[in-house]
């Protein structure tokens, strides 16, 4: 499903250049559950980024589902990151005027689905991760374990194929952060692939691959080998 | 996106900072309700003056002597003065088809008495037909008697006021005043219609011509009155009137003719620039408010950086958020011009209630081109904000919460 060859992404600092990331080579298949780790500064989430084609790598082939990813438009981008791609963010990223079921609702609005059957689905979406009740709440009205299930009940609403998730329970204390780790594992469950960033270790070694990155590189992966 | 759907965006955003919406909300109102009320202004003051002048009466032209405009040609000779108009001039016009009345006016001011109280007033000998030629109404009586207008027959009628001063509570019907040294049967008395062009029709007393020839023992008028048959004949009539006067004067082309159209067209030129300068001048307060409202889409821009950066994480393109932005800023304008509008309703309603006599009205194009206005102005002032919003990078952008 995702196919990087030596990507690389390099920032312009002042006169510095800062290598985000080099010549790095990954391949996910379908279905697949990875955490990465690496110390801050490694570069987890600039690849995160590009993966989820908010970021263009400098140099690099990225194959999404089969298509070169790498040189669409930027209309292209987001039609891809619509239908394909969701993001779970560590600081939620919430609008915060708006509802619970608003919120989880933004995405369909984006994409015209007809009002009727966007109540449903945002009801679905919502009872699915227990928050049926919490529906008409703004987000300063929710824990944060439960915004954090907001947002995944946004970022899954349009089913997407590929889930990422750039520390996701980084804000959150252990216990809603590991109701936020089996939310996310059910939807990996039902058969999305997870991408997830994660400082934990603990959290980190529950994934079924793990990808560990140093200075920009891969510098082990348990799950390499494995054909894209 | 549907149309509704970003409505409901929008609106919730803008509700969302209730004073800073509000704020613009007002600039906006202040500027479309300047813009309506200031025209307005303007346009009754236009009507107020066209007013005056129908009142003055209908297809009318105002014939003078002398000539006030200077054609080239030989400069006229030395000490040459215009001469002057007469009663047979006057009679001589009807002779043209174009020409439906003719008044000759002569005016002077004399004392008019009553026992012991006298006044001075204004004199107007004239004949019968200035009743339909000035539009003249009675409140008493008659006017001058039609008839042989060389006859200097000694009854006069009265302007309102002057037959309060004289006369109070009394009827003056059939009383006799005396004006100079002649004595006056009064037939009748105007009403108050007011003031036209300068002359109090309530201080006068009018008489017949031939009378006020013999008392100021001259015969030259101040003016002819004429009207013609329709609006359509008042150039011919024009051109006929200068035609038989010039024969009557030896060639000599020594008269001036108004036309009160020509006159009015005037008047109506000027005020109508005058509507349009103070509605130009109000207009400047929109652009103020629409220069308000890009600041404040650009301070809500960096606000909503984070809301930006989402967005296009769920896969809005920049193009979406560009529309979302300005159609936040039209939305405003939409808004801020409705309540401009009322605002506008309100002063009307109160200006018409302190000043009841001045003819306020609302030309339509001016509410049309003030919510143009404003919503133009929303847009392009919009349109730098939106397109801030619309370039952000969004990693950067949700990088920062
Ligand atoms: N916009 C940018 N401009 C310049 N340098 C950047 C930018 N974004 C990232 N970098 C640099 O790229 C490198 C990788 O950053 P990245 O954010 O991917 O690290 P990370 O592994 O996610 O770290 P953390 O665990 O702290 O989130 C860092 O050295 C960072 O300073
Ligand atoms: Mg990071």
């Amino acid at each position: 499903m995702i196919r990087l060859e030596s990507i690389e992404r390099i920032f312009q600092v002042g006169d510095e250049r800062v290598f985000a990331l080099r010549q790095v080579d990954l391949a996910v298949r379908s279905g697949e559950y990875l955490s990465i780790m690496g110390p801050s500064g490694s570069g987890k989430s600039t690849m995160l980024n590009i993966l989820g084609l908010l970021d263009r790598p400098d140099k690099g082939v990225y194959q999404l589902d089969g298509r070169d990813a790498t040189h669409l438009t930027d209309r292209q981008q987001a039609e891809m990151r619509r239908h394909k791609i969701g993001f779970i963010f560590q600081f939620f990223h919430l609008i915060p005027r708006l509802t619970a079921a608003e919120n989880v609702e933004l995405p369909l609005t984006l994409a015209g689905v007809d009002p009727v059957a966007r109540k449903e689905c945002v009801a679905a979406a919502l009872a699915r991760l227990g928050l049926a009740e919490r529906a008409k709440h703004r987000p300063d009205q929710l824990s944060g374990g439960q915004r954090q299930r907001v947002a995944i009940a946004r970022a899954t609403i349009m089913r997407p194929a590929l889930v990422l998730a750039d520390e996701p329970t980084g804000n959150l204390d252990r216990a809603s952060g590991t109701e936020v780790i089996h939310t996310i594992e059910s939807l990996n469950a039902e058969g999305m692939t997870v991408v997830m960033v994660t400082h934990d270790p603990e959290l980190g070694r529950r994934a079924r691959r793990q990808v560990r990155m140093l200075d920009g590189r891969i510098v082990s992966d348990s799950g390499a080998g494995h054909e894209g | 996106m549907k149309a509704e759907d970003v409505i409901r965006f929008c609106g919730r955003s803008l509700a969302g900072y209730p004073l800073r919406t509000g704020l613009m909300l007002l600039a906006m109102a202040i500027g479309v309700a300047a813009v309506v009320l200031l025209t307005s202004l303007g346009e009754g003051a236009r009507r107020y003056v066209a007013g005056k002048f129908t009142s003055l009466g209908t297809h009318l032209l105002i014939v003078l002597p002398g000539r006030s405009e200077t054609v080239g040609g030989p400069p006229p000779l030395l000490g040459q003065t215009p001469r002057d108009l007469t009663v047979d001039d006057a009679l001589a016009l009807t002779r043209s088809s174009a020409v439906r009345r003719v008044a000759p006016l002569m005016l002077g001011s004399a004392p008019v008495s009553l026992e012991s109280r006298s006044r001075e007033a204004i004199i107007m000998g004239t004949t019968a037909d200035m009743f339909e030629v000035r539009n003249l109404e009675m409140a008493q009586g008659r006017f001058l008697p039609p008839g042989e207008v060389g006859r200097a027959e000694a009854v006069c009628v009265l302007g309102q006021k002057l037959r309060n001063e004289l006369f109070g509570n009394g009827s003056p019907l059939g009383a006799f005043v005396r004006i100079g040294q002649r004595r006056f049967r009064v037939i009748g008395v105007l009403t108050k219609k007011g003031e036209s062009l300068g002359t109090d029709l309530g201080e006068v007393a009018l008489i017949p011509v031939a009378s006020a020839s013999a008392l100021f023992n001259r015969a030259s008028l101040f003016r002819i009155l004429v009207q013609a048959q329709s609006r359509e004949a008042i150039p011919r009539a024009k051109k006929a009137i200068l035609q038989i006067i010039q024969e009557r004067h030896e060639g000599e082309e020594d008269v001036t003719v108004i036309t009160q159209d020509a006159l009015l067209a005037t008047f109506d030129r000027i005020f109508k620039a005058l509507t349009l300068a103070v509605g130009g001048i109000a207009a400047i307060s929109l652009a103020v408010a629409g220069i308000l409202i890009m600041n404040v889409m650009l301070i809500a821009v960096s606000q909503r950086t984070g809301e930006i950066g989402l967005l296009m994480a769920i896969g809005a393109p920049g193009k979406q958020i560009q529309r979302l932005f300005l159609s936040e800023a039209a939305m405003l304008s939409l808004v801020g011009a409705a309540v401009g509008l009322l605002l506008a309703l309100a002063g009307h309603w109160v200006l018409a209630r302190l000043f009841p006599e001045f003819p306020l009205s609302v030309p339509i194009w001016s509410p049309i081109t003030a919510v143009g206005v404003a919503l133009a102005t929303g847009l392009i002032f919009g349109v730098l904000p939106a397109r801030r919003a619309s370039r952000l990078d969004p990693v950067v952008a949700l990088s920062r919460r």
